[in-house]
Protein backbone atom coordinates (compact mmCIF):
# COMPACT_ATOMS: atom_id res chain seq x y z
CA UNK A 1 0.00 0.00 0.00
CA UNK A 2 1.44 3.41 -0.91
CA UNK A 3 2.14 5.64 2.10
CA UNK A 4 -0.50 8.22 2.91
CA UNK A 5 1.08 11.69 2.86
CA UNK A 6 -0.74 15.00 2.98
CA UNK A 7 0.17 18.29 1.27
CA UNK A 8 3.78 19.46 1.06
CA UNK A 9 5.23 22.60 2.68
CA UNK A 10 2.10 23.76 4.44
CA UNK A 11 2.58 22.90 8.10
CA UNK A 12 2.98 25.65 10.73
CA UNK A 13 5.24 23.65 13.10
CA UNK A 14 8.29 25.48 14.49
CA UNK A 15 10.97 24.13 16.80
CA UNK A 16 13.39 26.11 18.95
CA UNK A 17 16.16 23.60 19.76
CA UNK A 18 17.98 26.18 21.89
CA UNK A 19 15.11 26.05 24.42
CA UNK A 20 14.92 22.24 24.42
CA UNK A 21 15.60 20.40 27.68
CA UNK A 22 15.96 17.05 25.92
CA UNK A 23 13.17 15.27 27.84
CA UNK A 24 11.93 13.61 24.66
CA UNK A 25 8.24 13.75 25.56
CA UNK A 26 7.44 15.48 22.25
CA UNK A 27 9.02 12.60 20.33
CA UNK A 28 6.97 10.18 22.41
CA UNK A 29 3.58 11.85 21.95
CA UNK A 30 3.87 12.65 18.23
CA UNK A 31 1.69 10.09 16.42
CA UNK A 32 3.35 10.78 13.06
CA UNK A 33 7.07 10.49 13.83
CA UNK A 34 7.71 14.12 12.95
CA UNK A 35 10.25 14.92 15.68
CA UNK A 36 13.55 13.45 16.76
CA UNK A 37 16.22 14.22 19.33
CA UNK A 38 19.69 14.93 17.95
CA UNK A 39 22.37 15.58 20.59
CA UNK A 40 19.55 15.86 23.17
CA UNK A 41 17.87 18.68 21.24
CA UNK A 42 14.61 18.48 19.32
CA UNK A 43 14.71 18.60 15.52
CA UNK A 44 11.91 18.47 12.96
CA UNK A 45 12.79 15.31 11.07
CA UNK A 46 9.72 14.89 8.87
CA UNK A 47 7.85 18.19 8.61
CA UNK A 48 5.30 17.19 5.97
CA UNK A 49 4.07 14.32 8.16
CA UNK A 50 2.90 16.81 10.82
CA UNK A 51 -0.88 16.96 11.26
CA UNK A 52 -0.78 19.95 13.62
CA UNK A 53 -2.48 18.11 16.47
CA UNK A 54 -0.47 20.14 18.99
CA UNK A 55 0.51 17.20 21.24
CA UNK A 56 4.22 18.17 21.19
CA UNK A 57 3.56 21.82 21.99
CA UNK A 58 1.12 21.03 24.80
CA UNK A 59 3.52 18.59 26.42
CA UNK A 60 6.72 20.61 26.06
CA UNK A 61 7.71 21.98 29.49
CA UNK A 62 10.17 24.41 27.85
CA UNK A 63 7.96 25.92 25.13
CA UNK A 64 10.47 24.78 22.54
CA UNK A 65 7.77 23.81 20.06
CA UNK A 66 5.06 25.87 18.44
CA UNK A 67 2.33 24.88 16.04
CA UNK A 68 -0.94 26.44 15.02
CA UNK A 69 -2.81 23.45 16.38
CA UNK A 70 -6.18 22.52 15.00
CA UNK A 71 -8.11 19.68 13.45
CA UNK A 72 -7.68 19.00 9.73
CA UNK A 73 -11.36 18.66 8.98
CA UNK A 74 -13.05 20.27 5.96
CA UNK A 75 -16.47 20.04 7.59
CA UNK A 76 -15.20 21.97 10.60
CA UNK A 77 -13.68 24.64 8.32
CA UNK A 78 -17.04 24.99 6.53
CA UNK A 79 -18.97 25.12 9.81
CA UNK A 80 -16.66 27.81 11.04
CA UNK A 81 -17.01 29.75 7.77
CA UNK A 82 -20.79 29.63 8.12
CA UNK A 83 -20.55 30.69 11.77
CA UNK A 84 -22.08 27.48 13.07
CA UNK A 85 -21.32 26.46 16.62
CA UNK A 86 -22.34 22.91 17.29
CA UNK A 87 -21.00 21.42 20.48
CA UNK A 88 -21.38 17.81 19.43
CA UNK A 89 -18.74 16.92 16.94
CA UNK A 90 -17.50 18.93 14.03
CA UNK A 91 -17.97 22.47 15.11
CA UNK A 92 -15.39 25.07 14.35
CA UNK A 93 -11.80 24.97 13.25
CA UNK A 94 -10.19 27.80 15.11
CA UNK A 95 -6.53 27.17 15.78
CA UNK A 96 -5.70 26.43 19.38
CA UNK A 97 -3.33 28.64 21.34
CA UNK A 98 -0.52 26.99 23.24
CA UNK A 99 -1.42 26.06 26.78
CA UNK A 100 -0.16 28.74 29.15
CA UNK A 101 -0.78 26.83 32.33
CA UNK A 102 -3.64 25.26 34.14
CA UNK A 103 -5.33 28.47 35.15
CA UNK A 104 -5.49 29.62 31.53
CA UNK A 105 -6.88 26.31 30.45
CA UNK A 106 -9.41 26.37 33.27
CA UNK A 107 -10.52 29.82 32.16
CA UNK A 108 -10.52 28.89 28.51
CA UNK A 109 -12.11 25.48 28.80
CA UNK A 110 -15.81 26.40 28.77
CA UNK A 111 -15.62 28.77 25.81
CA UNK A 112 -12.84 27.10 23.90
CA UNK A 113 -13.52 27.40 20.20
CA UNK A 114 -11.18 24.89 18.66
CA UNK A 115 -12.86 21.79 17.52
CA UNK A 116 -12.60 18.15 16.86
CA UNK A 117 -14.17 16.15 14.19
CA UNK A 118 -14.87 12.53 14.38
CA UNK B 1 -28.32 16.95 24.07
CA UNK B 2 -30.66 16.29 26.95
CA UNK B 3 -31.30 19.64 28.55
CA UNK B 4 -34.25 18.62 30.65
CA UNK B 5 -34.16 18.31 34.42
CA UNK B 6 -32.30 15.23 35.58
CA UNK B 7 -33.06 13.23 38.70
CA UNK B 8 -30.44 13.80 41.37
CA UNK B 9 -28.55 10.65 42.31
CA UNK B 10 -29.22 9.25 45.75
CA UNK B 11 -26.72 10.52 48.27
CA UNK B 12 -25.74 7.01 49.30
CA UNK B 13 -24.54 6.24 45.80
CA UNK B 14 -22.21 9.21 45.62
CA UNK B 15 -18.93 9.45 47.46
CA UNK B 16 -19.78 11.76 50.38
CA UNK B 17 -16.69 13.94 49.79
CA UNK B 18 -17.79 15.00 46.35
CA UNK B 19 -21.56 15.15 45.90
CA UNK B 20 -21.40 16.23 42.24
CA UNK B 21 -18.46 14.18 41.11
CA UNK B 22 -20.02 12.91 37.92
CA UNK B 23 -20.98 16.02 36.08
CA UNK B 24 -19.89 19.34 34.76
CA UNK B 25 -22.05 22.41 35.08
CA UNK B 26 -24.24 21.90 32.03
CA UNK B 27 -23.90 18.15 31.68
CA UNK B 28 -26.65 15.82 32.77
CA UNK B 29 -25.75 13.95 35.91
CA UNK B 30 -26.67 10.30 35.96
CA UNK B 31 -26.20 7.54 38.49
CA UNK B 32 -23.06 5.65 37.43
CA UNK B 33 -24.24 2.48 39.19
CA UNK B 34 -27.54 2.42 37.32
CA UNK B 35 -25.93 2.06 33.88
CA UNK B 36 -26.84 -1.28 32.27
CA UNK B 37 -23.21 -2.35 31.68
CA UNK B 38 -22.25 -1.92 35.36
CA UNK B 39 -22.01 -5.31 37.06
CA UNK B 40 -21.87 -4.14 40.66
CA UNK B 41 -19.83 -1.96 42.97
CA UNK B 42 -16.39 -2.28 44.54
CA UNK B 43 -15.99 -0.77 48.00
CA UNK B 44 -13.08 1.62 48.32
CA UNK B 45 -12.01 4.25 50.86
CA UNK B 46 -13.49 6.80 48.44
CA UNK B 47 -16.87 5.05 48.37
CA UNK B 48 -18.45 2.46 46.08
CA UNK B 49 -16.90 2.34 42.60
CA UNK B 50 -18.96 0.86 39.75
CA UNK B 51 -17.49 -2.36 38.42
CA UNK B 52 -17.42 -3.41 34.78
CA UNK B 53 -16.11 -6.41 32.92
CA UNK B 54 -14.27 -6.79 29.65
CA UNK B 55 -17.05 -8.64 27.93
CA UNK B 56 -19.51 -6.65 25.86
CA UNK B 57 -23.16 -7.56 26.07
CA UNK B 58 -25.55 -7.82 23.18
CA UNK B 59 -26.87 -4.34 24.02
CA UNK B 60 -23.30 -2.96 23.93
CA UNK B 61 -22.77 -4.51 20.48
CA UNK B 62 -26.10 -3.10 19.27
CA UNK B 63 -25.01 0.34 20.46
CA UNK B 64 -21.68 -0.01 18.65
CA UNK B 65 -23.43 -0.97 15.43
CA UNK B 66 -25.87 1.93 15.74
CA UNK B 67 -23.21 4.61 16.17
CA UNK B 68 -21.00 3.01 13.49
CA UNK B 69 -23.94 3.43 11.11
CA UNK B 70 -24.06 7.08 12.09
CA UNK B 71 -27.15 7.24 14.31
CA UNK B 72 -27.16 8.81 17.76
CA UNK B 73 -23.39 9.00 18.02
CA UNK B 74 -23.53 12.47 19.60
CA UNK B 75 -25.40 11.14 22.59
CA UNK B 76 -23.69 7.85 23.39
CA UNK B 77 -22.15 8.46 26.77
CA UNK B 78 -20.87 6.93 29.96
CA UNK B 79 -21.26 8.78 33.27
CA UNK B 80 -17.80 10.24 33.96
CA UNK B 81 -15.87 9.10 37.02
CA UNK B 82 -13.91 6.14 38.34
CA UNK B 83 -14.74 2.55 37.34
CA UNK B 84 -13.25 -0.78 38.34
CA UNK B 85 -12.38 -3.14 35.51
CA UNK B 86 -12.57 -6.71 36.83
CA UNK B 87 -11.02 -6.85 40.35
CA UNK B 88 -8.44 -4.11 40.78
CA UNK B 89 -6.34 -3.61 43.93
CA UNK B 90 -4.74 -0.40 45.21
CA UNK B 91 -1.66 -1.36 43.15
CA UNK B 92 -3.55 -1.76 39.87
CA UNK B 93 -2.90 0.68 37.02
CA UNK B 94 -5.22 3.61 36.31
CA UNK B 95 -6.28 3.87 32.67
CA UNK B 96 -7.78 7.19 31.59
CA UNK B 97 -10.45 7.33 28.89
CA UNK B 98 -13.17 9.46 27.32
CA UNK B 99 -16.86 9.16 28.11
CA UNK B 100 -17.86 8.28 24.53
CA UNK B 101 -19.31 4.83 25.14
CA UNK B 102 -17.68 3.46 22.00
CA UNK B 103 -14.25 4.46 23.40
CA UNK B 104 -15.08 3.10 26.86
CA UNK B 105 -16.34 -0.23 25.49
CA UNK B 106 -13.35 -0.52 23.20
CA UNK B 107 -10.97 0.01 26.13
CA UNK B 108 -12.60 -2.52 28.46
CA UNK B 109 -12.81 -5.10 25.69
CA UNK B 110 -9.14 -4.71 24.73
CA UNK B 111 -8.11 -4.69 28.41
CA UNK B 112 -10.44 -7.55 29.37
CA UNK B 113 -7.63 -9.60 30.92
CA UNK B 114 -6.43 -6.76 33.17
CA UNK B 115 -7.49 -5.69 36.63
CA UNK B 116 -7.43 -1.91 36.38
CA UNK B 117 -9.06 1.33 37.42
CA UNK B 118 -10.70 3.23 34.57
CA UNK B 119 -10.88 6.99 35.07
CA UNK B 120 -13.50 8.27 32.63
CA UNK B 121 -13.28 11.99 31.88
CA UNK B 122 -16.22 14.14 30.87
CA UNK B 123 -15.44 14.66 27.17
CA UNK B 124 -19.10 15.38 26.33
CA UNK B 125 -19.42 11.98 24.68
CA UNK B 126 -16.57 12.61 22.23
CA UNK B 127 -13.76 10.13 21.56
CA UNK B 128 -10.26 10.56 23.01
CA UNK B 129 -8.46 12.09 20.03
CA UNK B 130 -11.19 14.53 19.00
CA UNK B 131 -11.82 15.51 22.61
CA UNK B 132 -8.09 16.15 23.09
CA UNK B 133 -8.21 18.40 20.02
CA UNK B 134 -11.17 20.25 21.50
CA UNK B 135 -9.57 20.53 24.91
CA UNK B 136 -12.32 18.65 26.77
CA UNK B 137 -9.93 15.73 27.20
CA UNK B 138 -7.61 18.21 28.84
CA UNK B 139 -5.36 19.04 31.75
CA UNK B 140 -8.05 20.81 33.77
CA UNK B 141 -10.66 18.07 33.36
CA UNK B 142 -8.12 15.35 34.17
CA UNK B 143 -6.74 17.04 37.30
CA UNK B 144 -10.26 17.88 38.45
CA UNK B 145 -11.51 14.35 37.86
CA UNK B 146 -8.57 12.84 39.75
CA UNK B 147 -9.48 14.98 42.74
CA UNK B 148 -13.25 14.56 42.57
CA UNK B 149 -13.01 10.78 42.23
CA UNK B 150 -10.89 10.51 45.38
CA UNK B 151 -8.35 8.51 43.40
CA UNK B 152 -5.55 9.20 45.87
CA UNK B 153 -7.51 7.24 48.49
CA UNK B 154 -8.23 4.36 46.10
CA UNK B 155 -4.76 3.60 44.75
CA UNK B 156 -1.39 3.39 46.49
CA UNK B 157 0.63 4.71 43.55
CA UNK B 158 0.54 8.11 41.80
CA UNK B 159 0.55 7.22 38.13
CA UNK B 160 -2.03 7.67 35.37
CA UNK B 161 -1.86 5.91 32.03
CA UNK B 162 -3.33 8.02 29.24
CA UNK B 163 -3.92 6.99 25.67
CA UNK B 164 -1.20 8.65 23.59
CA UNK B 165 -3.84 10.39 21.51
CA UNK B 166 -4.95 12.37 24.58
CA UNK B 167 -1.66 14.27 24.39
CA UNK B 168 -2.94 17.20 22.24
CA UNK B 169 -5.15 18.23 25.17
CA UNK B 170 -3.16 17.14 28.21
CA UNK B 171 0.04 18.75 29.43
CA UNK B 172 1.68 15.93 31.39
CA UNK B 173 3.95 18.23 33.43
CA UNK B 174 1.00 20.38 34.54
CA UNK B 175 -1.12 17.39 35.58
CA UNK B 176 1.60 16.34 38.00
CA UNK B 177 1.75 19.83 39.43
CA UNK B 178 -2.00 20.15 39.93
CA UNK B 179 -3.12 16.76 41.22
CA UNK B 180 0.06 14.98 42.24
CA UNK B 181 -0.37 12.18 39.72
CA UNK B 182 2.22 11.61 37.02
CA UNK B 183 1.17 10.93 33.44
CA UNK B 184 2.49 8.08 31.32
CA UNK B 185 1.38 8.02 27.74
CA UNK B 186 0.34 4.54 26.72
CA UNK B 187 0.13 3.21 23.18
CA UNK B 188 -2.07 4.72 20.46
CA UNK B 189 -4.20 1.58 20.28
CA UNK B 190 -5.84 -0.04 23.29
CA UNK B 191 -4.99 -3.45 21.83
CA UNK B 192 -1.31 -2.78 22.66
CA UNK B 193 -2.02 -2.00 26.34
CA UNK B 194 -1.15 -5.45 27.67
CA UNK B 195 2.17 -5.45 25.80
CA UNK B 196 2.86 -1.91 27.04
CA UNK B 197 2.25 -2.89 30.66
CA UNK B 198 4.16 -6.15 30.34
CA UNK B 199 7.18 -4.21 29.01
CA UNK B 200 7.19 -2.02 32.13
CA UNK B 201 5.14 0.83 30.61
CA UNK B 202 7.26 1.05 27.49
CA UNK B 203 5.78 1.39 24.02
CA UNK B 204 7.83 0.43 21.01
CA UNK B 205 7.91 3.02 18.20
CA UNK B 206 5.27 1.20 16.15
CA UNK B 207 2.81 1.46 19.05
CA UNK B 208 3.32 5.24 19.02
CA UNK B 209 2.35 5.75 15.38
CA UNK B 210 -1.08 6.31 13.95
CA UNK B 211 -1.82 4.46 10.74
CA UNK B 212 -4.90 4.46 8.57
CA UNK B 213 -5.25 0.94 7.18
CA UNK B 214 -8.05 -0.36 4.98
CA UNK B 215 -9.99 -1.75 7.92
CA UNK B 216 -9.93 1.56 9.80
CA UNK B 217 -11.08 3.44 6.70
CA UNK B 218 -13.81 0.96 5.84
CA UNK B 219 -15.38 1.07 9.29
CA UNK B 220 -15.86 4.84 8.84
CA UNK B 221 -17.69 4.51 5.52
CA UNK B 222 -21.22 3.90 6.89
CA UNK B 223 -21.16 7.17 8.85
CA UNK B 224 -20.03 9.09 5.75
CA UNK B 225 -22.72 7.45 3.65
CA UNK B 226 -25.46 8.03 6.25
CA UNK B 227 -24.59 11.73 6.38
CA UNK B 228 -24.96 12.08 2.60
CA UNK B 229 -28.13 10.01 2.42
CA UNK B 230 -29.76 12.10 5.14
CA UNK B 231 -29.19 15.19 2.98
CA UNK B 232 -30.48 13.26 -0.05
CA UNK B 233 -33.74 12.58 1.80
CA UNK B 234 -34.76 16.17 1.09
CA UNK B 235 -32.54 16.90 -1.89
CA UNK B 236 -33.67 14.03 -4.13
CA UNK B 237 -37.41 14.85 -3.92
CA UNK B 238 -36.59 18.44 -4.91
CA UNK B 239 -34.60 17.21 -7.92
CA UNK B 240 -37.47 14.89 -8.95
CA UNK B 241 -40.00 17.71 -8.74
CA UNK B 242 -37.67 20.01 -10.70
CA UNK B 243 -37.42 17.36 -13.44
CA UNK B 244 -41.21 17.10 -13.52
CA UNK B 245 -41.61 20.88 -13.77
CA UNK B 246 -39.08 20.88 -16.62
CA UNK B 247 -41.27 18.31 -18.34
CA UNK B 248 -44.24 20.68 -18.10
CA UNK B 249 -42.22 23.39 -19.82
CA UNK B 250 -40.83 21.13 -22.54
CA UNK B 251 -44.24 19.53 -23.17
CA UNK B 252 -43.00 16.05 -22.25
CA UNK B 253 -45.33 16.03 -19.26
CA UNK B 254 -44.66 16.12 -15.50
CA UNK B 255 -44.65 12.39 -14.79
CA UNK B 256 -42.74 11.20 -17.83
CA UNK B 257 -39.99 13.77 -17.26
CA UNK B 258 -39.84 12.74 -13.63
CA UNK B 259 -39.54 9.09 -14.62
CA UNK B 260 -36.87 9.94 -17.22
CA UNK B 261 -34.49 12.75 -16.37
CA UNK B 262 -35.70 12.77 -12.76
CA UNK B 263 -34.84 9.15 -12.01
CA UNK B 264 -31.59 9.52 -13.95
CA UNK B 265 -30.72 12.44 -11.65
CA UNK B 266 -31.39 10.27 -8.60
CA UNK B 267 -29.14 7.57 -10.07
CA UNK B 268 -26.36 10.04 -10.85
CA UNK B 269 -26.45 11.54 -7.37
CA UNK B 270 -26.42 8.14 -5.69
CA UNK B 271 -23.45 7.24 -7.88
CA UNK B 272 -21.67 10.43 -6.77
CA UNK B 273 -22.30 9.46 -3.13
CA UNK B 274 -20.81 6.01 -3.75
CA UNK B 275 -17.80 7.56 -5.48
CA UNK B 276 -17.10 10.21 -2.84
CA UNK B 277 -18.18 8.60 0.41
CA UNK B 278 -17.46 4.91 -0.25
CA UNK B 279 -14.93 4.42 -3.06
CA UNK B 280 -12.73 7.38 -2.13
CA UNK B 281 -12.15 6.41 1.53
CA UNK B 282 -11.58 2.77 0.67
CA UNK B 283 -9.25 3.45 -2.26
CA UNK B 284 -7.55 6.42 -0.54
CA UNK B 285 -3.88 5.34 -0.77
CA UNK B 286 -4.16 4.34 -4.41
CA UNK B 287 -5.94 7.43 -5.70
CA UNK B 288 -3.51 9.88 -7.36
CA UNK B 289 -2.83 13.19 -5.61
CA UNK B 290 -2.37 14.24 -2.01
CA UNK B 291 -5.35 16.57 -1.60
CA UNK B 292 -8.54 14.65 -0.72
CA UNK B 293 -10.53 16.79 -3.15
CA UNK B 294 -8.22 15.58 -5.93
CA UNK B 295 -8.39 11.96 -4.77
CA UNK B 296 -12.19 12.15 -4.86
CA UNK B 297 -12.18 13.43 -8.42
CA UNK B 298 -11.08 10.08 -9.91
CA UNK B 299 -13.93 7.86 -8.68
CA UNK B 300 -16.26 10.70 -9.69
CA UNK B 301 -14.90 10.77 -13.23
CA UNK B 302 -15.19 6.97 -13.42
CA UNK B 303 -18.81 7.32 -12.32
CA UNK B 304 -19.47 9.96 -14.97
CA UNK B 305 -17.97 7.72 -17.66
CA UNK B 306 -20.22 4.92 -16.49
CA UNK B 307 -23.31 7.12 -16.83
CA UNK B 308 -22.29 8.08 -20.37
CA UNK B 309 -22.24 4.39 -21.23
CA UNK B 310 -25.46 3.57 -19.36
CA UNK B 311 -27.69 6.24 -20.85
CA UNK B 312 -27.13 6.38 -24.63
CA UNK B 313 -30.61 7.83 -25.05
CA UNK B 314 -30.11 10.85 -22.80
CA UNK B 315 -29.50 14.31 -24.26
CA UNK B 316 -25.88 15.38 -24.62
CA UNK B 317 -26.47 18.43 -22.42
CA UNK B 318 -27.88 16.22 -19.66
CA UNK B 319 -24.94 13.80 -19.84
CA UNK B 320 -22.50 16.69 -19.84
CA UNK B 321 -24.28 18.13 -16.81
CA UNK B 322 -23.65 14.93 -14.84
CA UNK B 323 -20.08 14.70 -16.11
CA UNK B 324 -19.53 18.00 -14.29
CA UNK B 325 -21.71 17.49 -11.22
CA UNK B 326 -20.83 13.88 -10.32
CA UNK B 327 -17.04 14.46 -10.13
CA UNK B 328 -17.62 17.78 -8.29
CA UNK B 329 -19.87 16.12 -5.73
CA UNK B 330 -17.51 13.18 -5.33
CA UNK B 331 -14.58 15.56 -4.84
CA UNK B 332 -16.53 17.48 -2.18
CA UNK B 333 -17.51 14.32 -0.28
CA UNK B 334 -13.95 12.97 -0.39
CA UNK B 335 -12.72 16.33 0.92
CA UNK B 336 -15.09 15.96 3.86
CA UNK B 337 -13.35 12.69 4.72
CA UNK B 338 -10.32 14.76 5.86
CA UNK B 339 -12.02 15.05 9.24
CA UNK B 340 -12.24 11.29 9.65
CA UNK B 341 -8.71 10.68 8.41
CA UNK B 342 -5.75 10.39 10.76
CA UNK B 343 -3.09 12.49 9.02
CA UNK B 344 -4.49 15.78 7.67
CA UNK B 345 -3.46 19.15 9.11
CA UNK B 346 -5.70 22.19 9.45
CA UNK B 347 -3.27 24.31 7.38
CA UNK B 348 -3.35 21.69 4.62
CA UNK B 349 -7.14 21.37 4.65
CA UNK B 350 -7.54 25.14 4.41
CA UNK B 351 -5.10 25.25 1.50
CA UNK B 352 -6.83 22.53 -0.47
CA UNK B 353 -10.25 24.04 0.23
CA UNK B 354 -9.19 27.45 -1.09
CA UNK B 355 -8.44 25.79 -4.41
CA UNK B 356 -11.06 23.07 -4.56
CA UNK B 357 -14.24 24.64 -3.21
CA UNK B 358 -14.55 27.36 -5.92
CA UNK B 359 -14.02 24.71 -8.61
CA UNK B 360 -16.55 22.36 -7.00
CA UNK B 361 -19.12 25.15 -6.83
CA UNK B 362 -18.44 26.26 -10.41
CA UNK B 363 -18.72 22.72 -11.81
CA UNK B 364 -21.91 22.04 -9.86
CA UNK B 365 -23.50 25.33 -10.93
CA UNK B 366 -22.56 24.79 -14.58
CA UNK B 367 -23.87 21.23 -14.36
CA UNK B 368 -27.15 22.41 -12.86
CA UNK B 369 -27.51 25.02 -15.60
CA UNK B 370 -26.90 22.43 -18.33
CA UNK B 371 -29.30 19.99 -16.70
CA UNK B 372 -32.09 22.58 -16.55
CA UNK B 373 -31.36 23.52 -20.18
CA UNK B 374 -31.59 19.86 -21.21
CA UNK B 375 -34.89 19.48 -19.34
CA UNK B 376 -36.51 22.51 -20.92
CA UNK B 377 -35.16 21.85 -24.40
CA UNK B 378 -36.11 18.14 -24.40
Amino acid sequence: MPALRYLKDVVSLKAAPELCLGCGLCVEVCPQGVLALVDKRVVVADRDACMECGACMTNCPAEALWVEAGVGCAQAVLNSAFGRKGNACCCVAEPRAPQQGLQTSLDAAPRRKSSGCC
Amino acid sequence: MNAGPQPMPLLSQVPPQEPLSCCGAEESCGDPLAQPFVLGAVDTPAGPVPQVGGELSRADHRGTLRVRLGFGRHDYKVVPGLYALNRPTPDSPVLVSANYKLSFDHLRREAHDLDAWLLVLDTKGVNVWCAAGKGTMGTAELAGRVRSSGLERVVSHRKLILPQLAAPGVAAHLVKKHCGFGVSYGPVLAQDLSAFLAAGMKADPAMRRVSFPLRARTVLVPVELTQVLLVYLWLLPIVLVLAGLGGLVSGLGFWSAMAGAGLRAVGAMLLAALAGAVASPILLPWLPGRAFSLKGLWPGLAGAALLWGLWPGAADAELLAWCLAVPALSSFLAMNFTGASTYTSLSGVKKEMRRAVPLQIAATALGLGLWVYALVAA
